[in-house]
């Protein structure tokens, strides 16, 4: 078995099977992260660039352990864009890094559409760790993953996430992915966070978080990123958590089944209160967890196709 | 020195005029048109131009020479090359050059660059101070130096009491402001807003971006009595505003570009910065309604927006890279393939949007064609095959979309200033 795709850039178009496997295939990897000795053979010799043009501390930790557990050679490029537009261009910088004969390289990027120019000007295999407001798609694979380990399956069951829907990478893919895979996807948040035309796509739109918390099985909590001018779509962080919050007596109210997933950092006291954050519903460790592990896959199956 | 251009089909709607003849241009004035006799074959060369079309020279009012400034990406001569190759005898240039053309000395400076070339620069001058919207630039002085418009172009005028003052002021000489018709406070998105963008994670500008300031400008043209031409227009929004003004009797005009007729922002899915401009490229709906805003007449011109890029800027992160393509090269074989081809224009209205109307706009003598007249003419084959090569390009930019694509129709010539463009060459005649 082996992935339809060399490249992993989001989950848009990725079909069903891959995802399966990618899935599957991260269980086994999951298993490893429990034994004493977390390492494995798989990817010896073969060298992955870690090129970050945004700061992501999480996902580069996260991308860097599942290479060093698989067994690869790594190399850390972390730039922030502003000193990247002052200095040598963005496809010099992948020229060069080129050169040096890397097998992949994984990409992290405040404009979207920079993994698929990478494809078009390296012959490594790409992997987006997040492209501007487009994708972030091993997010997708890991809340899918988590979501899977606690409900035992992702078919049909009804999963909204809820915030700035409009500037985070993380609800596309969530919203592609789960939507392959057979889930019903809807959306809550301010009007100002929701994307225009995301009805088209088949999404339900939540504007009242009670009713969001009362009708869906899973709830993926997106942080509120003031660097992303999130500012100037709501009046302030204290009135989000008053209206769009999620807190315990939210969910004893309406639906004490539910399951909350975050993609980290958490705003403790906005997107979600702090018992929520640490209680008994959450997953939010265990993703972290999952990311080593679905990274590990995303890496083996793209590392050893031919 | 004499040619003959035999059996051409001549046409201008301005002289009603629409006839297959023989035309005779001595020292580039027209001295003859049909009856060529004998005597008149000797030391002439002659051009078989049958099933070619002959009009009054193409001009394109709407496009960006780097000169001052940028000379690595456009020089007045390469631009004006590109322009004779694309079939344009005449071009107004825009001012956002560094400096900026809001002085007489910049002015002046262009035309004496442009001199001794077939092809003719006006230049725009800028309607404030380096374009900032806030005082006004010396418009009485660019207007005696040769500018003909007035315009901020990249951005609208920012203060609306600015451009009241702008239009006042510019009824003196009865040039038009030209707007670029963008409310700023939507102006971070990389392309427009619409499922494409939100699939695509790119920040939008929504239509109404346009739609509110040619909205702001139309209401204050009819205050004022001033001129206002709505540059590259790209909604359907804005199209329909300015086909009631029209009505109304306001006194404004509309250009747009071949890129907002030919192109969706579909076209953005491969994230090619190639289809990164501004006004961005818009849904099929906006398409359709500027097509027959075309056709009905409420556009009144087709302009290039003509913005040559360097290769390592538009080679660039989408969100990053420059707005803008190039478009004297292609503007005429798509005005061909999708307009006329395709039963949206007839030739003649083709040759009113392209050579009469722009003229119209920015108070330029058409020129006729007839005895007596000094000759400016473009002609071209409606019919002519072609496939777009961007390394054959005049331009000394590369950035078009349009590389490779097959259309239908060409320039094959160009006469002006005595001068004449064919088969890739200039030569005086
Ligand atoms: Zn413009």
């Amino acid at each position: 078995m082996s992935l339809s795709n060399k490249h992993l850039l989001g989950l848009q178009n990725v079909p069903k099977e891959d995802i399966q496997l990618i899935l599957d295939t991260a269980r086994t990897f999951r298993e490893v992260l429990e034994r004493p000795i977390k390492k494995v053979p798989t990817l010896q010799g073969k060298t992955i660039v870690n090129l970050f043009y945004e700061n992501s501390t999480r996902t580069r930790i996260s991308f860097e352990l599942a290479q060093k557990r698989l067994s690869a050679d790594t190399i850390n490029f972390s730039t922030s864009t502003s000193s990247a537009k002052k200095g040598e261009t963005f496809k010099d910088t992948v020229r060069n890094i080129e050169a040096m004969k890397v097998d992949m390289i994984v990409v992290r990027h405040q404009s979207a559409g920079v993994p698929q120019y990478l494809t078009r000007i390296s012959n490594a295999n790409i992997i987006n760790a997040g492209d501007g407001l487009h994708e972030h798609p091993t997010q997708g694979l890991l809340d899918m993953y988590s979501i899977h380990e606690r409900l035992g399956k992702l078919e049909g069951l009804n999963i909204c996430i809820v915030g700035d829907i409009a500037h985070s990478r993380v609800a596309l893919s969530n919203i592609f992915g789960l939507k392959t895979m057979g889930a019903n996807v809807s959306v809550c948040g301010p009007a100002t966070m929701i994307p225009l035309g995301i009805e088209s796509l088949g999404i339900k739109i939540f504007s009242n978080v009670d009713d969001a918390i009362a009708k869906n099985d899973v709830l993926n909590v997106l942080r509120i990123q003031l660097e992303r001018n999130a500012g100037t779509r709501i009046p302030s962080l204290r009135e989000y958590h008053k209206y769009f919050g999620i807190t315990s007596e939210r969910i004893e109210k309406n639906n004490k089944e539910i399951v909350i997933l975050h993609p980290g950092p958490i705003n403790r006291g906005v997107e979600l209160s702090s018992e929520v954050a640490d209680g008994p519903y959450q997953v939010i460790l265990d993703q972290v967890t999952n990311g080593v592990a679905v990274r590990m896959a995303v890496l083996y199956l793209l590392g050893t196709m031919h | 020195m004499k040619i003959i251009l035999k059996q051409v089909t001549l046409l201008n709607p301005e002289q009603k005029l629409n006839e297959k003849n023989d035309l005779l241009i001595v020292d580039g004035i027209i001295k003859k048109i049909g009856n060529v006799k004998e005597e008149d074959f000797k030391e002439s060369k002659i051009f078989e131009f049958e099933n070619k079309i002959c009009s009054p020279g193409f001009f394109d009012m709407h496009v960006h020479f780097r000169e001052p400034g940028r000379e690595d990406e456009e020089t007045i001569e390469s631009g004006s090359n590109a322009a004779a190759a694309g079939g344009f005898t005449g071009v107004a240039c825009m001012p956002n050059t560094n400096p900026d053309i809001d002085s007489a000395e910049i002015v002046r400076f262009i035309k004496e660059k442009a001199k001794n070339h077939l092809v003719d620069v006006y230049p725009v001058g800028a309607a404030t101070l380096a374009r900032k919207g806030e005082a006004l630039s010396p418009m009485y002085e660019l207007f005696e130096a040769g500018a003909v418009a007035f315009s901020d172009d990249g951005v609208a005028i920012k203060n609306s009491g600015v451009l009241r003052n702008a239009l006042e002021y510019s009824r003196h000489f009865g040039t038009p402001i030209i707007e670029h018709c963008e409310d700023e406070s939507f102006s971070d998105g990389a392309m427009n807003e619409g499922l494409t963008s939100t699939m695509l994670g790119l920040q939008g500008i929504p239509n109404v971006a346009e739609d509110l300031i040619v909205m702001r400008d139309i209401i204050m043209s009819e205050f004022i009595g001033g001129k206002i031409h709505i540059a590259h227009i790209s909604t359907k929004g804005a199209v329909e505003m300015v086909r009631q003004a029209k009505k109304r009797g306001a006194k404004v005009t509309a250009e747009t570009t071949p890129h907002h007729f030919t192109l969706t922002d579909d076209s953005v899915k491969t994230y090619d910065t190639n289809y990164k401009m501004s006004p961005p490229l818009r849904s099929s709906e906006d398409v359709a309604a500027i097509i027959e805003g075309l056709s009905d007449g409420t556009i009144d011109c087709i302009a290039s927006d003509h913005a040559p890029h360097a290769i390592e800027e538009k080679e660039m992160e989408f969100i990053f890279a420059p707005n803008g393509i190039l478009g004297l090269e292609t503007q005429l074989g798509l005005v061909l393939s999708e307009l006329f081809h395709k039963k949206h224009l007839t030739l003649p209205q083709v040759v009113e949007k392209l050579a009469v109307n722009p003229r119209k706009i920015l108070n330029i003598r058409i020129p006729d064609i007839k005895e007596g007249d000094a000759a400016n003419l473009t002609i071209f084959d409606p019919n002519l095959i072609w496939t777009v090569d961007v390394s054959k390009f005049k331009s000394k930019a590369k950035n078009s979309p349009f590389d490779k694509r097959l259309m239908n129709g060409k320039a094959v010539a160009v006469i002006n200033n005595s001068c004449m463009f064919f088969e890739d060459k200039f030569f005086s005649i």
